[in-house]
């Protein structure tokens, strides 16, 4: 063996071999690690495809529905009512008012199904036989509510017709988009053969047509009438949740993170602090739901399955994560700027304020807007404070009941009516993953234009 | 620019040989001393935790004058600067003792404010670090802080003059409103002495304020150095023996967090009385 370090022509080319030798297997290395980046990658991304296309395939069919298209007449033969009360000279407010609901009350009494049926029958087929019974599950059973209200905003309607776009029901909706197999016999299918035979030569004629699912989004949850379940209530639930994160922990969030990182003194006590929010930020979402529960609701006495407590259940559970961020994005800022600062005469509030916050700001922002997306997706401890109860309105406030966007999708997951909720799920999904791109696009957004400016 | 050259080879060889022409390059060193002194430390340790970084540190700084301090990498001569302005306070665990005084007034008063103590003595560092700021910001931003302008056409002459006085007016005037960080190196380093400037201190602080430029932009900022020591006191650390001459009238040199020899500046390089010192600046030790 020749000297290791020899300055000498020989032992220079003895050193390149070695070199070389061993590039062969750096290179090797290198390669393989590649491939095994590139190939992660893949499987990553399959997985993603895999998840969206299934959730594609399956909600895309949810955002249009069976609907009906009738003329429905209101018959002053079926609809035995008195004309609508008008008010009359020297009538007071609250007697007038008194005559109206009685009117409004005894509206309300008549058999609007047989409305509905009359409607139905005019465009049935003459040599069709099919009972009254039968012949109404074919609309949602929301019909009548559609055309009453239709009445009350309007009472002139009496004895003239209107045509009405009507949802058809569930039953009918999973038949007419073939979820059904038309080869079952008479005993498990869901709906008796004269409905089908009924529905499938409305489909043919037009009078059921595949009309784009507005309901969705503008009707609220319904059990009653499942083909109007829609995510209004959901939606606005979660909004409300969304709106009493953001305004509680983003402020306490950042306010603490920027008090720990530049103000705090450094001992065992902020020391003890850090690590508990460390923890904190591991701790399962259920326990911060029996947390909510017990102090919120058993303790302060705030309203069952309102957005406010949700939102200050997902506040607690969103603050560790922003904290975090935000002081990792405080350390990341270079000791050469606030030396600067400082060096100038800059007291240290001026120093965070003017200099360490702006450069930080687009990744504060970016932590925020994740950590509230990710509070919007969280379901378990919205279960534990009653979040999960079925609310068959829009909520109009914080403290009204609600429930969320993943819940809901959790409710009709569980639905047993399987087959007309497997899509509505998935389009639910749908919904919410966009909320969700929407959340992170702005945070994008955001962020590049706030690190241009910068 | 062959004078240059010709300098920056003898760094490159890293032959310090100082010799009594390039000393006297340097603007007439004999009166230094006559000066009324400025800044006063006796005593002044500083500990790092458990470990000691300044052994009592005894020195007087003259006004309007450049008074350099040199030494080896670790010897205390940062630790030592940042111990005037206080910028010690901001790092955990340092722990100074001694005094420090400014025309008579302790430094580490407890009843005197650091932020005015900093609006006195400004500070320019080893690396440039402009703000991510516009230029006319980043100038702009310790007087306004301090409230030294009334109003906008104050502070745009503040603005402007430091420019001025820092030599980086004619460069960026017609670009003021971009950012700071888009000059080069040695323009940002001016930017940073016009920064420090506009606060009007009385002192100013250098910390290796060349080290990270090349030979043309580190001569462009010893003659504003110079030019500068008529109506401030400067204190700088450097390594270069050269800058050393070339601008200081005092010389203090460090070694392993001692004070070994301070003087005027011709008499350190000529003629030191100290054996450390005398290694030191032949390049035997460093
Ligand atoms: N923030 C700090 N924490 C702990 N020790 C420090 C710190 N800053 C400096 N020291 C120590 O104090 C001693 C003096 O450091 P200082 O930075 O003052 O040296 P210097 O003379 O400026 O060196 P250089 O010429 O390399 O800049 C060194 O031993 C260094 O390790
Ligand atoms: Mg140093």
């Amino acid at each position: 063996m020749t000297d290791l370090l020899g300055t000498g022509r020989k032992a220079a080319n003895e050193r390149t071999q070695l070199v070389r030798a061993g590039l062969r297997r750096r290179h090797r290395n290198e390669q393989a690690f590649r491939i095994l980046g590139i190939v992660a990658i893949c499987c990553a991304l399959g997985f993603v495809a895999l998840l969206f296309t299934d959730v594609l395939r399956k909600g895309i069919p949810a955002f249009h529905q069976a609907t009906l298209h009738l003329d429905v007449t209101y018959d002053p033969t079926l609809l035995n009512v008195d004309p609508v009360p008008e008010r009359t000279a020297g009538q007071s407010d609250a007697d007038f008012n008194a005559a109206r609901l009685a009117w409004q009350r005894s509206v309300a009494m008549l058999n609007w199904n047989k409305v509905v049926e009359a409607a139905l029958r005019t465009v049935t087929p003459a040599g069709l036989e099919i009972d009254s019974r039968q012949l109404l599950t074919i609309p949602e059973t929301n019909a009548r509510h559609v055309i009453r209200e239709a009445f009350v905003a309007n009472p002139n309607l009496l004895g003239r017709t209107r045509s009405f776009d009507l949802l058809a029901s569930a039953n009918v909706d999973n038949w007419v988009k073939g979820n059904i197999d038309r080869e079952l016999g008479d005993a498990q299918q869901q709906m008796p053969a004269q409905a089908r035979a009924l529905v499938d030569g409305w489909v043919a004629d037009g009078t059921i047509t595949q009309d784009f699912a507005w309901g969705l989004f503008t009707n609220v949850d319904s059990r009653a009438a499942p083909a109007s379940a829609g995510l209004a209530g959901a939606f606005m639930g979660s909004l409300y949740m969304m709106l009493v994160v953001i305004v509680l922990a983003v402020p306490i969030g950042v306010a603490s993170a920027i008090y720990l990182e530049e103000f705090a003194p450094k001992s065992r006590l902020t020391d003890l602090i850090e690590v508990n929010i460390n923890n904190l930020a591991a701790v399962p979402s259920i326990v911060f739901g029996l947390l909510g529960a017990a102090v919120f609701i058993n303790f302060f006495h705030l309203p069952r399955s309102a957005p406010l407590v949700g939102g200050l259940v997902l506040t607690l559970m969103t603050l560790p994560t922003i904290i975090i961020a935000t002081r990792a994005a405080l350390q990341g800022v270079s000791p050469a700027l606030r030396q600067a600062a400082l060096g100038l005469g800059a007291s240290k509030t001026q120093m965070v304020f003017h200099h360490v916050l702006p450069v930080t700001f687009p990744s504060i922002l970016t932590a925020t807007i994740i950590g509230v997306a990710q509070a919007l997706g969280e379901t378990a401890p919205l279960l534990l404070i009653g979040m999960n109860a079925f609310v068959a309105s829009v909520p109009g406030s914080i403290v009204d009941q609600a429930t969320a966007l993943p819940v809901q999708i959790f409710l009709w997951q569980g639905n047993e009516n399987r087959n007309f909720f497997e899509a509505r799920t998935s389009a639910a999904i749908m919904v919410l993953l966009g909320l969700m791109i929407l959340l992170n696009a702005v945070a994008i957004f955001l962020r590049t234009r706030l690190e241009r400016r910068a | 620019m062959t004078n240059l050259e010709n300098a920056q080879m003898d760094m490159l060889a890293g032959k310090v040989k100082m010799t009594q022409q390039s000393v006297n390059t340097a603007m007439n060193p004999s009166d230094a001393l006559d000066r009324p002194i400025r800044l006063t430390a006796r005593d002044v340790t500083v500990h790092y935790g458990a470990k000691q970084a300044l052994h009592g540190i005894s020195i007087d700084i003259p006004d309007r004058a450049v008074t350099s301090f040199i030494g080896p990498s670790g010897c205390g001569k940062s630790t030592f600067l940042r111990c005037i302005n206080r910028m010690n306070d901001t790092i955990e665990g340092a722990k100074v003792g001694g005094t420090i005084k400014l025309d008579g007034e302790d430094v580490y008063d407890p009843n005197l404010d650091v932020v005015e103590l900093r609006a006195r003595i400004g500070m320019v560092f080893q690396k440039p670090n402009p703000f991510p700021k516009s230029i006319y910001e980043n100038v702009a931003y310790g007087p306004r802080i301090h409230g030294l302008a009334r109003n906008k056409a104050d502070l745009d002459e503040i603005v402007i003059s430091s420019l001025r006085k820092a030599g980086l007016f004619e460069e960026v005037k017609d670009r003021l409103g971009e950012a700071g960080t888009g000059l080069s190196g040695g323009q940002q380093q001016r930017l940073c002495i016009a920064r420090a400037i506009a606060v009007g201190p009385e002192v100013i602080l250098m910390d290796e304020p060349c080290s990270a430029l090349d030979p043309i932009a580190t001569a462009i900022i010893e003659e504003l150095i110079d030019e500068l020591r008529e109506n401030y006191t400067i204190v700088i650390v450097t390594h270069s023996m050269q800058q050393a001459a070339r601008v200081s009238q005092k010389t203090a040199f460090f070694h392993l967090g001692n004070l070994i020899e301070e003087g005027v500046t011709e008499d350190i390089f000529t003629n030191p009385v100290n054996k450390q010192t005398q290694d030191y600046i032949m390049g035997r030790i460093g």
